[in-house]
C-alpha cells in the first residue's frame, strides 16, 4: 500500500443509492476522497451520515439500489467486510460493541495480522507487537492494564471512542472513516482523541470525520467540509463551511439546494 | 421384588431360556436383559460373590424403576430388551472395514481437528488391530504410577486385584438404586476405569482414559471409581475431543468420585461422541450419572466439562459436599447444534458447617437445539456458614434455537449464603460485523465470541485440553450463522 501517492483517489462514490427497509436513506450520493485528504462530512440527524459509513465498511443490512463505490481501483461494494479491512478501510464505530470475554490485545493482534497478510507482510510476533500497541498507547494516553480487559467489555463511552481509535493507529488504515468520535467525549479526551488522528494523517492516507459539531475541526482541521441531507451531498466547501454551519445552521444549505 | 424378575424372565424367556447359558464362550449376548445376564456378565468378569450379589440387587431395583421424564428432552422410547449387553470385545462386525466406507463428514472432522491419521481409523471404528504409538507411551506411565503408589487401571482388573477396595467404596457415593439409568449401569456395567491415589501422593500426572489402552471400548455401561485418600490430588482427563462413532446408541456411564480429609480431585470431561446427521439420526443417547462426594475436611471436588457431542445429553455431575470446610466446583460448557438436545446442570448438597460450591454454566444453542440447564443447590439444616455462588449464561446463534434455565434452591440453614446470576444473549450482528470491519472472517469472529464467552470454563481445563476443546467448539458450530 506504501506505492499510494499524494493527490491518488482512494474513494471514489457517484450516485449511490442505498435503502434500509424499503425507505431510501441515500439518493445520488457523490465524493471522491484523494490521499493526504481530510474530509468533514456534517449534516442534520437523519440525513444519512451514519449509513454512508456503514454501506461503506460492509454492513449487511443496506440494499444498494444504485451508484458506485471505487476504492483503490476496486469495486468496494463486492467486497464482503473483512476484505474491505484487510484493504485498509477503517470504521470508526459510533457506538462499538461490548465483546465479554475477549481480550483487546487478541482482537488487536488478530486484526493486525490479517492486514498484514493481505499486503504480503509477514505476522507479528507477540514481542514486536506488544512493542507497536504500547508505543500507540502512550499516544492514546491509556493504561496498558486495559489490554487484557474484555473489548470495550465496562468501558465508558470515552474508553471505548478511545479503544476505536487507538485500533485505528495500530492497523494504520488507508481509509479511515470516523463516525461522530466526537460523541460523548469532554475536552481533554477530545484532545488525546484528535491526537490520535492527526498521528495518521500522511500524504498517503485519507480520512473521513463524520461527525455533528464543529468543536471536532477545531483539533482535525478538514480540508473539505461537505453538508450531507436529503441522502447526498448539497454542498462542499473548506472549513469555512463549518464555521458558517456552526453559525446558521443547516437549513439556509437545504433552501439553497431547493432554489437550484 | 421377587416375583418380578420372574415376570420379565416370561417376556423375555423364549430367547434366553437356554440360548446363553451355553453361548458363555461367544462373544456377544443376545438383545435383552434379565437376572440370567446379569450373572453371565459377572461369570465372564470373573467376580467375587458380593459384586455379583450387588449387580443383582440393583437389577431387581431397576425393575422397579421407571425412565424419568423430567428432562427437558424428547425422544422415542428405549426398548431395553432390543439392546445386548455383554460384548467382548465389543463386536466390530457392524463397523466398517477400512476408512473408505467411513462418512466423509467424520474423517472431514477428524481432519480439521487434526488427529493424527493412525488414530482415525481406531476413532471411527474401523475394524483394524490399531495398535498405535501410545503403547509404549502407555507403558512408561505405567511404571512411573506404580513408582508413586497410585493404582491405575480398568475396573475389571481392580475387581481381580483391589476387590478390598471395590467393596469398601464402590456404590457409597451412587447408590444401585440411585436412579433408573444409575441402576441398570450398576446390574450390567462391563467395565470402566479404578484410580486409587494413596495418602499424601500427589499423582505425577495427568490420569486420561485416552492412554487406558486396554479397557478401550468399554464405552456404553461404563463404571468409574475414583478414590483419592487424605491428602492426594489427582487431575482425571475423560474423553477426547475427536468425535467418536460408536455402534451403541445408549451409553449410561456411572463415575463416583470420592475425596478423603485434603485430597483433591479434578475431573475434566471432553464429550464429543456423535450427535446424530444434521436431522438428529443416529446420534448416542447419554444417560449420565457422575458424583463426588468430598467425605474428608478441606477436601475438594471440581468437574469441568465441555459437552459438545451426543443426540441426547442427561448428565449432572454433582458434588456431595460432607467434610467440613469441603469445596465443589462445576464449570460446564454445553453446546447443542443442529437437533441436538442438552439437559445437563448440577447438584450441590452441601451438609458439612463452611461447605462452598461455585457452578459456572455456559450454554450454547444453534441451529435447531435446545439446551437446558438444571442445577440444584441444596443447604442441609447442619451446614451452618455454607456458601455457593452460581453463574449460568447462554447464548443463542439464530432463532430456531432455544435456551432453559431451571435453577433449583433449597435453603435449610438460614446463615446460608446464595448467589444466583443468570443471562441470555444472541450474537449479535453488532458484535460479528464489528469484529469482520477488523478485517477477521466470519468463521474467526464467531469463534471469537464463543470463546470469550466460554473462557471462564476453559480456564479451568488443563493447558492443552483447553486449545483442543477450542478448536472442538469451531468444529462444533461451524457455519452456524449466516
Amino acid at each position: 500500500m506504501s506505492n499510494i501517492q499524494h493527490g491518488d483517489v482512494v474513494l471514489d462514490i457517484r450516485g449511490l443509492t442505498v435503502s434500509v427497509k424499503g425507505r431510501k436513506i441515500l439518493s445520488g450520493l457523490d465524493l471522491t476522497v484523494r490521499a493526504g485528504e481530510v474530509h468533514a462530512i456534517m449534516g442534520p440527524n437523519g440525513a444519512g451520515k451514519s449509513t454512508l459509513s456503514q454501506v461503506l465498511a460492509g454492513r449487511a443490512d443496506y440494499e444498494i439500489l444504485a451508484g458506485t463505490a471505487t476504492y483503490l481501483g476496486e469495486d468496494l461494494l463486492a467486497l464482503p467486510p473483512e476484505e474491505r479491512a484487510r484493504r485498509g478501510l477503517f470504521l470508526g464505530f459510533q457506538y462499538p460493541v461490548e465483546i465479554p470475554g475477549v481480550n483487546n490485545v487478541y482482537l488487536l493482534k488478530a486484526a493486525l495480522n490479517a492486514r498484514r497478510k493481505q499486503i504480503g507482510l509477514e505476522e507479528v510476533d507477540a514481542f514486536e507487537f506488544l512493542a507497536i500497541v504500547r508505543d500507540k498507547m502512550k499516544l492514546m494516553q491509556m493504561d496498558e492494564s486495559f489490554l487484557k480487559r474484555g473489548v470495550n467489555e465496562g468501558f465508558s463511552g470515552g474508553e471505548k471512542k478511545r479503544n476505536e481509535i487507538l485500533q485505528m493507529t495500530v492497523l494504520e488504515p488507508t481509509l479511515a472513516i470516523l463516525d461522530e468520535t466526537d460523541s460523548g467525549l469532554d475536552i481533554d479526551a477530545l484532545k488525546v482523541v484528535s491526537n490520535g488522528v492527526n498521528s495518521l494523517r500522511s500524504p498517503a492516507r485519507a480520512v473521513v470525520l463524520v461527525t455533528h459539531y464543529q468543536r471536532l475541526l477545531d483539533h482535525i482541521v478538514p480540508d473539505f467540509v461537505h453538508v450531507l441531507a436529503g441522502g447526498r451531498i448539497l454542498k462542499s466547501g473548506d472549513r469555512g463551511l463549518a464555521l458558517e454551519l456552526e453559525r446558521r445552521g443547516y437549513d439556509w444549505v437545504l433552501e439553497e439546494a431547493n432554489a437550484a | 421384588m421377587s416375583s418380578t424378575p420372574q415376570d420379565l424372565e416370561d417376556l423375555v424367556g423364549q430367547k434366553y431360556q437356554h440360548g446363553f447359558v451355553t453361548d458363555i464362550d461367544s462373544d456377544t449376548l443376545p438383545p435383552g436383559v434379565d437376572e440370567d445376564v446379569v450373572r453371565v456378565i459377572s461369570r465372564k468378569k470373573g467376580e467375587p460373590a458380593f459384586l455379583l450379589d450387588w449387580r443383582l440387587k440393583a437389577f431387581r431395583h431397576w425393575q422397579t424403576m421407571t425412565e424419568p421424564h423430567w428432562a427437558q428432552l424428547h425422544y422415542k422410547p428405549i426398548d431395553y430388551q432390543s439392546i445386548s449387553y455383554y460384548s467382548a470385545p465389543k463386536s466390530k462386525k457392524d463397523g466398517p472395514k477400512s476408512l473408505a466406507d467411513v462418512d466423509p463428514k467424520l474423517l472431514e472432522t477428524y481432519d480439521k481437528l487434526g488427529v493424527p491419521l493412525h488414530e482415525r481409523a481406531r476413532l471411527a471404528g474401523v475394524a483394524v488391530d490399531a495398535v498405535f504409538d501410545s503403547v509404549s507411551v502407555a507403558t512408561t506411565f505405567k511404571e512411573r504410577l506404580s513408582e508413586a503408589g497410585v493404582i491405575f487401571c480398568p475396573f475389571s482388573e481392580a475387581v481381580k486385584n483391589h476387590p478390598a477396595l471395590l467393596e469398601q467404596y464402590l456404590g457409597t457415593v451412587v447408590p444401585p438404586g440411585d436412579n433408573f439409568y444409575a441402576a441398570l449401569n450398576s446390574a450390567v456395567f462391563t467395565d470402566g476405569s479404578f484410580v486409587y491415589i494413596p495418602k499424601g501422593v500427589r499423582c505425577p500426572m495427568e490420569l486420561s482414559t485416552y492412554f487406558r489402552i486396554n479397557a478401550a471400548n468399554t464405552g456404553q455401561f461404563e463404571r468409574t471409581l475414583i478414590i483419592a485418600d487424605e491428602g492426594s490430588h489427582v487431575s482425571y482427563l475423560e474423553g477426547c475431543t475427536a468425535p467418536m462413532r460408536d455402534e451403541n446408541q445408549l451409553h449410561a456411564a456411572v463415575v463416583e468420585l470420592i475425596a478423603l480429609d485434603d485430597a483433591n480431585i479434578k475431573y475434566s470431561t471432553v464429550q464429543n461422541w456423535y450427535p446424530g446427521d444434521e436431522n438428529g439420526v443416529g446420534g448416542i443417547y447419554n444417560f449420565v450419572t457422575k458424583r463426588g462426594e468430598c467425605r474428608g475436611r478441606n477436601s475438594r471436588i471440581s468437574w469441568t466439562q465441555v459437552e459438545t457431542g451426543s443426540a441426547i445429553t442427561w448428565k449432572y455431575p454433582s458434588c456431595v459436599l460432607s467434610g467440613e470446610g469441603s469445596v465443589g466446583e462445576f464449570y460446564s460448557v454445553a453446546v447443542a447444534n443442529h437437533m441436538q438436545q442438552a439437559d445437563t446442570g448440577t447438584k450441590m448438597i452441601h451438609i458439612g458447617r463452611n461447605t462452598r460450591s461455585t457452578i459456572v454454566s455456559k450454554g450454547i444453542s444453534a441451529g435447531r437445539a435446545q439446551n437446558t440447564y438444571r442445577g440444584l443447590v441444596k443447604i442441609l439444616p447442619s451446614a451452618d456458614g455454607a456458601r455457593n455462588y452460581t453463574q449460568c449464561d447462554s447464548l443463542l446463534m439464530g432463532d430456531r434455537c432455544g435456551a432453559h434455565t431451571f435453577p433449583y434452591v433449597e435453603v435449610r440453614n438460614p446463615g446460608a449464603t446464595v448467589e444466583h446470576e443468570a443471562t441470555t444473549s444472541r450474537i449479535g450482528e453488532d458484535q460479528l460485523f464489528y469484529l469482520m470491519q477488523r478485517g477477521l472472517s466470519q468463521e474467526d469472529a464467531v469463534n471469537l465470541i464463543v470463546n470469550g464467552f466460554c473462557k471462564s470454563v476453559f480456564k479451568e481445563l488443563p493447558m492443552e485440553f483447553a486449545v483442543e476443546a477450542q478448536n472442538l467448539l469451531a468444529v462444533s458450530l461451524e457455519g452456524s450463522v449466516g
